[in-house]
């Protein structure tokens, strides 16, 4: 091969425009995806800085009320299908998968780039969606309000989401085909590294689940556009049938965000650590119970629509169930630590502060499964402050904690290292300020999505939202060092963390190829040595 | 700024106490876990941080005993707080026997409820203390869900069905509702109060005249209290129904006599009612409203599929008297309809 010669990486393989569209290589897709989904963050993020700066006061004096419905529907829809579900599976798994298997590219690269260029085309509808005047449904997109009521871009969205799903179809396909067929000799499945098998459970709940949102949302505009009476009971229609369908795509959607956030928690942990992990084979099977058992609780979303007891009491206790692999991972991610050699260096502090906020939020999550509480609870505040503890303190700290980690791999370069400690405790502090009071007011009785709400409320959401300054801080910082870095960062060196993985063991940034010659793995993951033999 | 910083929720019902002592249950081994997990974690990154940078952890694999530890206590922990989440959500989901009805629609954006006595109101739910409240509840429009945080309770209003909501409220008080589904444009104003008032005080209340207090709650988007004045606050539910039912010209049809074109409708309420396909269902509120609306869905055995529907002919309000007064034919005629039992009972009967 002529491009062995040294210094030849994948990214300084061709500079045209055309050789990163056209490209095929899966580490410069995901820096593709790196830049798309960062700048759909920025824009979900400034719909949150509106939403945080109306509730400053209790009257809605800042924007009007539909302005305020588009602000939090377009800060969910842009947050959750364009930058939380492809976040770590498309930028890092993009990435790490085939380098950590030994791979040279996944299995079907045009595909993986056509999968990139689905997500901007259902990014720009939905761009179009919100420029020629938002949508105002929530990101839930109940009917029969999303269906008939909302006179706003509701046709536009939902394709954008359609088509968006099948870039996420498409990747889970490519990861499941790549980890099955092309893992390098000598590593068996259970050497595989643990952000692998997240990524596993992930891309089955990816084509498993994403038919069913993206064939409901077409049912949606379909009703919406051409008068079919599906949901809307003046058509004939069904409106708790909707929340069947999306709730079944969209609560094992969580996991479609936080799977891979724990795969990244398994790598760095064990890498700072310099331990292999505490019961392996748990954390790896307890991904897949997440993934399975993540489908049978949808229901606990419907408890108080009028679904029949016998329902609700089964989606409760299902739902108390699929709280038990979380818990058994935070166990063993904990118990790795013991005995280890710990330092704390950036993705540490993250990966730290992912283990608080993803307890509090998985506890908080089990006053939801519990149908005495939930009754009172749902809809509330409370329920915002849990899934932001599991989607921005679970899977954001978790997707930070893997940028900083893998960021000497991916560009060659170190990130400055203090910078990056202050803005990981900007965003575990600012991150509590803002969201904890959100329990308390919820529990007061303070329901979601209201533009504007009763006095004595105040004072915890103004808690909140000045929380929300000191983690926007936490949140910026990264945008200017990481980018900093690129050129000023002091050279990585293939392995700066002297962590284990295939990935590790090429240079950095990779050569196109990955490996000069296919790897032959002969020891377990996580094979960081030993202090003294010690069994327990 | 507001100067009060309340943190936790006023208890106003029998279940609420029940509710709140569930939840502290929850907070208590919440706050066990959370800090026994953060203990260990920083713990662990104190005691075994890396002294030198050639350290390397020691050589652990793991423990079965501490899995099974670690799976079994949490999975037992979790049943417990599932069957003491079921106990209180099972009287929370029941209503008692003797509960008093008041009918709630709920309709962008605004509440709106009638007592079975008569008396209407807007975005105020006036009850009894000491008694148990039953609140059947639809919307006219999109979903809603009828929210009173003192209380403990949440029920969504969904167009097309009934849902049902009870409590008993046990400190006279005015107290916050709430929608708490997302409705559209005004859904934070759609809000209100529920005042809780001695029995006596509430059976005062329900003699007096509507006009007042609707005109005074109805203020932000007002259109509903005069515009669809059936009887206002002149009969009660049932009466009013029955009104209705005269008006409708249903009479002509179920009669309750031999060969009328419809079925009886004394007993419908609470029996089983057998169909044309062989399929059975019990006579509750969605099912009368059902056969109203679309009446060849369910066809009484014996009879023709020849009712016309009256879909977009009644408001959600006169729906629900319709079915009061079919609910009360049930009452007055348990079984016996053969006697004649006055004007008004048993001489009907409806499609089904």
């Amino acid at each position: 091969m002529e491009a062995a010669a040294t210094g030849t990486n994948y990214l300084n393989n061709g500079y045209g425009v055309a050789s990163w569209l056209l490209t095929k290589d899966h580490k410069r897709i995901a820096v593709l995806y790196l830049i798309s989904i960062t700048v759909m963050f920025l824009l979900g993020s400034l719909f949150a800085v509106g939403i945080r700066v109306e509730l400053l006061t209790p009257q809605g004096d800042v924007f009007g009320a539909d302005t305020y419905n588009k602000l939090f529907t377009m800060h969910g829809v842009v947050m959750v299908f364009f930058f939380l579900l492809p976040s770590i599976p498309a930028v890092l798994g993009n990435f790490l998968v085939p380098m950590m298997i030994g791979a040279r590219d996944l299995a079907f690269p045009r595909i993986n780039l056509a999968s990139w260029y689905i997500y901007v085309i259902g990014a720009a509808f939905s761009m179009y969606a919100m420029i020629a005047g938002g949508v105002d449904t929530g990101w839930t997109f109940y009917t029969p309000y999303s269906s008939g009521a909302s006179n706003t871009n509701v046709i536009p969205m939902a394709v954008g989401i359609f088509i968006t799903g099948f870039s996420s179809i498409l990747t889970g396909l490519n990861f499941i085909v790549t980890i099955h067929r092309m893992r390098a000799p000598g590593l068996t499945w259970f050497r595989l590294p643990l952000f692998i098998w997240a990524h596993y459970a992930t891309s089955l709940i990816m084509i498993l689940g994403t038919p069913v949102i993206a064939i409901t949302l077409l049912l949606v505009a379909l009703e919406r556009g051409l008068g079919i009476g599906i949901f809307d009971p003046a058509l004939g229609g069904d409106p708790i049938l909707f929340q069947h369908l999306f709730w079944f795509y969209s609560h094992p959607a969580v996991y479609i965000m936080i799977l891979p956030a724990m795969g990244v928690i398994s790598e760095t942990i064990t890498c700072f650590a310099r331990k292999q992990i505490f019961g392996y084979s748990f954390v790896a099977i307890s991904s897949l119970a997440i993934a399975v058992l993540g489908f049978l609780v949808w229901g606990h979303h419907m408890f108080v629509s009028g679904q029949s007891v016998y329902a609700a009491l089964v989606f409760s206790v299902l739902s108390f169930a699929v709280a038990i692999p979380s818990a058994v991972k935070v166990f063993n991610w904990s118990a790795t630590l013991y005995k280890g050699a710990i330092s704390f260096e950036a993705p540490m502090l993250y990966v730290i502060g992912f283990i608080g906020l993803f307890t509090i939020g998985g506890l908080t999550g089990l006053f939801l499964s519990n149908l005495g509480v939930d009754i009172h609870v749902h809809d509330t505040y409370f329920v915002v402050a849990h899934f932001h503890y599991i989607m921005v303190g679970g899977a954001i700290m978790g997707y930070q904690a893997g940028l900083h980690f893998w960021w000497p791999k991916m560009f060659g370069k170190m990130y400055p290292e203090n910078p990056a400690r202050i803005s990981a405790a900007l965003v575990f502090i600012g991150f509590n300020l803002t969201f904890f009071p959100q329990f308390i007011v919820g529990y007061l009785g303070m329901p979601r999505r209201y533009h504007a709400y009763p006095d004595e409320f105040q004072v915890l959401n103004v808690l909140s939202t000045a929380g929300a300054s000191i983690l926007a801080l936490g949140y910026l910082l990264p945008a200017f060092y990481l980018l900093w870095s690129l050129k000023y960062g002091r050279d990585a060196g293939p392995n700066p963390w002297r962590a284990k993985g295939l990935e590790w063991t090429t240079p950095s940034p990779p050569p196109t190829e990955n490996f000069e010659s296919t790897p032959y793995v002969e020891e377990d993951a996580y094979a960081y040595g030993t202090r003294e033999a010690h069994v327990v | 700024m507001s100067s009060t910083l309340p943190l936790f929720p006023e208890q106003a019902s029998t279940i609420a106490s029940q509710v709140d002592l569930l939840y502290w249950f929850l907070v208590a081994v919440s706050l066990f876990f959370a800090v026994l997990i953060a203990a260990i974690v920083l713990g662990f990154a104190v005691k075994y941080r890396r002294r030198s940078d050639d350290e390397v952890g020691a050589d652990i694999h793991g423990s079965l005993a501490l899995e099974l530890l670690w799976t079994v206590i949490p999975f037992g922990i979790a049943l417990v707080m599932f069957a003491w989440g079921a106990h209180v959500y099972l009287q929370i989901a029941r209503p008692p026997d003797n509960s008093m009805e008041i009918f709630v629609v709920g309709k962008q954006w605004m509440w709106k409820i009638q007592h079975m006595e008569g008396r209407r109101e807007i975005n105020e739910l006036h009850v009894p203390i000491g008694k148990p409240v039953k609140l059947t509840i639809t919307s006219e429009d999109v979903i809603h869900s009828f929210y009173i945080p003192a209380f403990r309770v949440k029920k969504d209003a969904v167009p097309g069905r009934y849902t049902e909501l009870w409590f008993e409220a046990t400190k006279p008080g005015t107290y916050h509702l709430f929608c708490a589904e997302y409705c559209g444009t005004e859904h934070s104003k759609m809000i209100g109060q529920v005042i809780a008032m001695e029995p006596a005080a509430y059976e005062e209340w329900l003699t007096q005249s509507d006009v007042q207090p609707v005109a005074v709650a109805a203020a932000p988007g007002a259109d509903a209290a005069p515009a669809d004045a059936v009887p206002a606050s002149a009969a009660d539910m049932a009466k009013a129904g029955e009104n209705l039912f005269l008006q409708k010209g249903c009479l002509a049809c179920h009669m309750d006599a031999p060969g009328s074109l419809g079925p009886s409708l004394a007993g419908v309420y609470g029996n089983e009612r057998k169909f044309q396909d062989g399929t059975t269902a019990v006579g509750d509120e969605t099912y009368i409203r059902e056969s109203i609306l679309n009446p060849l869905k369910h066809v009484v055995a014996g009879y023709q599929p020849v009712m016309p529907t009256f879909q977009g002919q009644l408001s959600e309000q006169e729906l629900m008297q319709l079915i009061q007064y079919v609910k009360s034919l049930a009452q007055a005629a348990p079984g016996d309809a053969a006697d004649g039992s006055g004007a008004d009972a048993a001489t009907t009967g409806e499609e089904s």
